[in-house]
């Protein structure tokens, strides 16, 4: 998996432009206040987003440039956004193997992925429940099970966290972590949350008003804060953070 | 559970005491003229006047063109509020204000104009007649025609709000995970708005089994061919060949169909979705 950005997306007040890789294997975090293009990035390499000009490449296979839009469901691309959006018409069991038969298993097959995945992550005794009965967390672990049952060349996450209790969100943090190596999943990752970017990511962007202003690895992206939105992101790690031992 | 709603209010915020006396008596607008049509049928005679042949005859005709006409607004109706649902606001307008014409528009002004778009002198009626040598006004088709024209405009409104009221999140997190337009369509969108599909189907029947106004002109008031039940109520009560007593029992026919469409689909229909 190798993925290049080089973008521009018009906005009203500024224009997005970003560039930059995903090597195989890897985790990028970008970080920024709300409003600095995070989500637009995402969104145009989801295909929920058209870009008006540079390109966005996936092994090769160019997703969007300013006068092609390849389709979503074709761009092996997974989203995990902030609403988990899980079916409310289909069970756990039926959502996770929509995503696996979407992507192309046969039914069966989907359908016993999609138990293994619930065996995988402790929740078979949900398989039958449908969305509306389960807690915040078991839906975004459902949700992840879904996305990454699709196998993914890459998987896009939008603050997943974010309205989750502090608990909750700190298994989940671990589980996203751990399936992404099991699954060797590439994956670009949004939060405002330092203690994510440190748990998930090897290197780092940070946008401010649709520039990057800064990048690299997450220790030294965090141990040179370049801005006020960095300098408080970094405050709130433990004083002697991970990322600075390396 | 409307009455559980408004027990529960006791506890929290109350409307007025002056709305009490309006609502009471819309209540009884709506439902004293039922009660007194129950109390004008003759009981004794009621049975034999709402089996005779021509009761029986107009009843199966508006069950026949009533079924065809929602189909119909059924397969251009859920394409129809498709459309809308995923078009640009300014677009969006437009469709809708043009679907609401025929429900603000009078029946008959409606069957007027199907008569003039169809006519035998008509170049879509021409066109008709040298084709498949079928004269549409005054037929079967006719009534199937005049009935989709004023209740595919209920149909299309009720699916096209639950489609915009779900939202097309689903519909994108679907595509992400690699579900095609088609797959997305029946698996996520179309069971999504089966609420709204529910409801709407059960108005478009209700309208088309009552519509009157339309298929009197453009479908005319032949018995087993275009009589449907309003007409032979008409009929009935201007005592052309019946009397009044049959206007009544064909009338309670009419409402009994009515409230067994609304139980039969009642039961049948699937848990709401939050």
């Amino acid at each position: 998996m190798r993925l290049l950005v080089d973008l521009q997306v018009p906005r009203a007040g500024f224009d997005v432009q970003a560039k930059f890789q995903v090597r195989s294997g890897s985790t990028l975090a970008i970080m920024g206040p709300s409003g600095a293009g995070k989500s637009t990035i995402v969104n145009a390499i989801a295909g929920t987003e058209k870009i008006a000009g540079g390109r966005i490449e996936l092994d090769g296979t160019i997703l969007a440039d300013a006068r092609r839009h390849l389709a979503p469901h074709l761009r092996g691309v997974g989203l995990l956004g902030q609403a988990p959006h899980l079916f409310p018409h289909l069970d756990a069991v039926k959502n996770i193997a929509f995503g696996a038969h979407a992507s192309g298993l046969g039914k069966t097959a989907a359908l016993a992925s999609a138990h293994e995945w619930l065996a995988r992550l402790g929740l078979e005794e949900l398989a039958a429940a449908r969305p509306a009965a389960l807690s915040g967390g078991q839906r975004q672990r459902i949700a992840l099970a879904r996305a990454l049952a699709a196998r993914p060349k890459l998987l896009l996450i939008d603050e997943p966290f974010a309205s989750l209790d502090v608990e909750a969100a700190m298994d989940m943090r671990a589980l996203v972590r751990e399936e992404l190596t099991r699954t060797n999943t590439s994956a670009i990752v949004i939060s405002h949350s330092a203690a994510d970017t440190l748990a998930l990511a090897d290197q780092l962007l940070v946008m401010e008003r649709g520039q990057i202003i800064d990048s690299g690895s997450v220790s030294e992206v965090f141990a040179n804060p370049v801005n006020r939105f960095m300098r408080a992101v970094v405050a709130t790690l433990p004083a002697n953070p991970p990322g600075e031992q390396r | 559970m409307g009455l559980r709603r408004a027990m529960a209010s006791d506890t929290g915020l109350r409307v007025p005491a002056f709305t009490l006396a309006p609502a009471v008596l819309g209540v009884a607008l709506l439902i004293l003229p039922l009660l007194a049509l129950l109390g004008r049928a003759s009981w004794s005679t009621l049975l034999a006047d709402a089996t005779s042949e021509q009761a029986l005859s107009a009843l199966w005709l508006s069950v026949r063109t009533g079924v065809a006409a929602t189909a119909l607004c059924v397969v251009l109706g859920v394409p129809l509020a498709l459309v809308i649902a995923r078009s640009s606001p300014k677009i969006a307008q437009l469709l809708r204000a043009l679907i609401a014409v025929p429900l603000v528009l009078p029946p008959m002004v409606g069957g007027v104009a199907l008569l003039f778009l169809f006519g035998r002198t008509s170049p879509i009626g021409q066109l008709i007649d040298s084709l498949w040598g079928i004269t549409l006004p005054f037929s079967t088709a006719a009534v199937v025609i005049a009935q989709s024209f004023v209740a595919l405009p209920f149909l299309v409104l009720s699916v096209e709000g639950s489609l915009r009221s779900v939202g097309t999140g689903y519909e994108q997190a679907a595509a992400t995970l690699g579900a095609g337009r088609w797959m997305v369509l029946t698996r996520i969108t179309l069971p999504l708005a089966a609420p709204g599909l529910v409801a709407g189907v059960i108005l478009c029947f209700a309208r088309a089994i009552g519509e009157f106004g339309a298929t009197a002109l453009f479908a005319g008031n032949a018995p087993g061919v275009t009589q449907t039940m309003p007409l032979a109520i008409y009929t009935a009560f201007n005592g052309a060949g019946a009397g009044r007593d049959t206007a009544v029992a064909l009338s309670l026919l009419l409402l009994g169909t009515a409230v067994l469409v609304l139980l039969c689909v009642r039961a049948w229909r699937p848990g709401a979705i939050k």
